[in-house]
């Protein structure tokens, strides 16, 4: 009897899990399946599921029209460069909180979390004029150093989250081997963290990949990444959904791809440290 | 033999760069719709010409407004030419912030330009866009309805017309509404829309002092006959409608009327996209017998940034773009339906375009509107559907939210007309105009 209620909650807690799954994941299917149909019956009331005559024209128009490799190229430096970027500063500063935190190390962890509650457009004319300044308007190198600077302190605390699981006395006893800092680093935290740093950097792959202000804002047409792509295809005087559904579509299949196969590396990264 | 190799070399560099050979790469803004992609598709043939070459970024058109504007402000140098409107380009020719335009070659023929458009693009009398097309607001209607109705549609209707129209046609059994209009918060969306049509009904958004006018009787006229009509004609929901929405639902044949911008014409009329493709006519916007119609004027314009370092190469594109010998190419290519509209006369004298439906319509709402003198009460501002003081986008799209919240209920047109008057005159007051 205990086992077949335990069957039945199992049952129930499966369906509820698919049901929140399906509801979370039905724009981007949505978004996928409209890419199929012309602008028509994109807009037709009732709206069309999954019988209408599928068509690739959109996806012949889109890439008629834009240069889908040079923003995919652009994505992938940006999100990978500026992640690689803020791991490299990230990795030492989440160290020196975790193992040998000082009486400010709760203060300045609190101030990089609130940075992140800034308006990112009350400092858009500073940055753009010292852009203008620098010459790193429209260029990936510029753009790559914000990304990481926006998600640095979500990646400090991550790392430092993870950090704070690992016992303090195993560096020590490397210490006490002849280990210099670096290699305390680098040869023994580093490992032993690597499921965190992993999730980590997934996430701000992830983040980095979907930011949509500062690209849109700081490049024009050479280092724009596919949040631009998604862009140019919106439009308030033309119904142009099924294009601009294309458009998304092939936006977010890398990141989706990505997203898919660490799914279980994400998952066991985030719930064994960071966001607890 | 050195001297004399520097000397060929700088000779014939010279000749080059005299004879505009030199070839640059041009970075132009623009916005997504169907007459600006068509230019980007045929831009070959201005590489075959000049030798530049052009490089687009494309964004949605709030984007691209904010995203010029931050540009142009802080002088960064992003783009060489800007597609822009009626609204900003003479706030930024004032500022000295264009390149004017009073130098294009005698073979442009900038006298050809529709004097509307010419007018509310420049500043001081000296153009600082160039019209790339340009539109005003008309009726669309269903033709086959109208007659279902026992009704004819003037060429040149009144309110009360379209009123009575609208609740005749409407057929709520069959999902048809009798009119379609833009509700949606924005100072473009529904927004745009108000302000042209209080035009007709005798209101104005400032006195000669800068003072706001919602609390005059025109403008409660305005937003009761408005909201009083859609309430019995229109679409649910209609607060939140704007061009695509009505666009869409007018398509699917479930509105009677739509009255929006002339370029749809070309949307609703294309059996591709439209299930009643074959049966739309036009008319003009509608007045109230005040002498101002409800039609607005627009203009998508390419300008030139001051301080780009490639003004001789973007003045050419911009010739090239705006010119009637593009006009033909488009023609040649896709069709005299497909050419940018309302920007040349000499379009308009073409009888191949005049055999276009909604040609002479369109030409003759861009006629009717004068960007100058768009109110009955004199106003100290240009622009039909804007004021063109650079506050009026936040001001109209603050003052839009309140009306909005008015047509979907959340509050009466009193409340509504009350914080619309307090918003824009603390706005106002706050920028030094009062």
């Amino acid at each position: 009897m205990a086992r077949a209620v335990t069957t039945q909650r199992k049952t129930l807690n499966t369906l509820i899990a698919w049901s929140i799954g399906f509801v979370i994941f039905f724009p981007i299917l949505w978004t996928i399946l409209t890419s199929f149909k012309t602008e028509a019956q994109a807009i037709n009331d009732p709206p069309l599921f999954l019988f209408f005559d599928w068509t690739l024209e959109n996806y012949a128009v889109v890439q008629e029209r834009s240069n889908y490799m040079r923003f995919l190229w652009n994505s992938i430096f940006l999100a990978g460069g500026s992640t690689l970027l803020g791991i490299i500063i990230a990795v030492p500063a989440a160290w020196s909180m975790a193992f040998v935190p000082s009486n400010r190390t709760k203060d300045i962890l609190m101030w990089m979390l609130s940075t992140k509650m800034l308006p990112a457009v009350g400092v858009l004319y500073p940055i753009y004029i010292g852009f203008v300044k620098l010459g790193l308007l429209d260029s990936r190198l510029g753009l790559m150093i914000i990304l990481m600077l926006i998600n640095l302190p979500i990646i400090i605390w991550m790392l430092y989250t993870y950090f704070k699981e690992i016992p303090g006395e195993i560096l020590e006893a490397a210490r006490m081997d002849g280990a210099s800092l670096k290699d305390e680093i680098l040869y023994v935290l580093t490992p032993m963290a690597i499921p965190g740093i992993a999730s980590t950097v997934l996430l701000n792959v992830i983040l980095a990949w979907n930011e949509a202000f500062w690209t849109l804002n700081l490049t024009a047409a050479k280092a724009a990444p596919l949040t631009a792509f998604i862009a140019s295809y919106s439009s308030p005087e033309g119904l142009f959904f099924a294009k601009l559904s294309a458009a998304s579509t092939m936006a977010i299949a890398p990141i989706l791809i990505l997203g898919w196969f660490s799914q279980k590396q994400l998952v066991r990264g985030l719930t064994f440290g960071a966001v607890k | 033999m050195l001297l004399k190799n520097t000397l060929r070399a700088a000779t014939a560099l010279s000749l080059l760069a005299a004879s505009g050979a030199i070839a640059d790469t041009l970075t132009i803004a623009t916005v997504n719709n169907g007459d600006m992609i068509r230019m980007q598709g045929l831009t070959d043939d201005f590489t075959a010409k000049t030798g530049h070459t052009v490089e687009w970024v494309t964004l949605e058109e709030n984007v691209l407004r904010q995203r010029v504007t931050t540009d142009i402000t802080t002088k960064g140098g992003a783009f060489d030419i800007m597609t822009i409107g009626m609204y900003e380009t003479p706030i930024w020719g004032k500022n000295g912030w264009l390149v004017p335009l009073n130098d294009l070659s005698a073979d442009y023929n900038a006298a050809d330009i529709l004097p509307a458009m010419s007018g509310g693009l420049s500043y001081d009398g000296t153009l600082y866009a160039a019209p790339f097309y340009g539109e005003s607001s008309m009726i669309m209607y269903r033709t086959d309805l109208m007659e279902k109705a026992g009704l004819e549609m003037p060429e040149a209707p009144t309110w009360t017309f379209i009123r009575e129209a609208a609740a005749a046609m409407t057929d709520r059994d069959n999902e048809i509404n009798g009119i379609c209009l833009r509700g949606k918060a924005g100072w473009g969306e529904g927004g745009a829309f108000i302000t042209a049509m209080s035009n007709s009904f005798g209101a104005r958004w400032f006195d000669m002092d800068w003072n706001a006018q919602f609390d005059t009787k025109p403008w409660k006229d305005t937003l009761e006959f408005y909201s009083g009509m859609m309430n019995e004609s229109g679409p649910a929901g209609y607060a939140t409608n704007g061009f695509n929405e009505n666009l869409s639902l007018f398509q699917q044949g479930k509105c009677g009327m739509w009255i929006d911008a002339t370029v749809a014409a070309s949307f609703v009329t294309n059996p591709k996209d439209s299930t009643v493709a074959d049966s739309v006519g036009f008319a003009l916007a509608p007045d109230n017998g005040l002498g101002k119609r409800s039609n607005w004027l627009w203009a998508w314009a390419l300008g030139i940034p001051a301080g780009t370092q490639k003004e001789a190469a973007a003045k050419q594109f911009i010739e090239w773009a705006t010119s009637t010998s593009y006009i033909e190419l488009v023609a040649a290519n896709e069709g005299w339906a497909n050419v940018p509209p309302g920007a040349r006369t000499s379009l308009y004298e073409n009888p191949n375009y005049m055999d276009v439906p909604f040609a002479k319509m369109t030409l003759d709402s861009i006629l009717s509107a004068d960007p100058n003198n768009s109110t009955v009460e004199p106003s100290p501002y240009v622009g039909i559907q804007f004021a063109a003081i650079p506050e009026f986008a936040g001001i109209a799209t603050d003052v839009s939210q309140e009306f909005a919240a008015a047509y979907a209920g959340q509050q009466s047109i009193d409340e509504a007309l009350a914080k619309a008057q307090a918003i824009t005159n603390d706005a106002m007051e706050a920028a030094g105009y009062r």
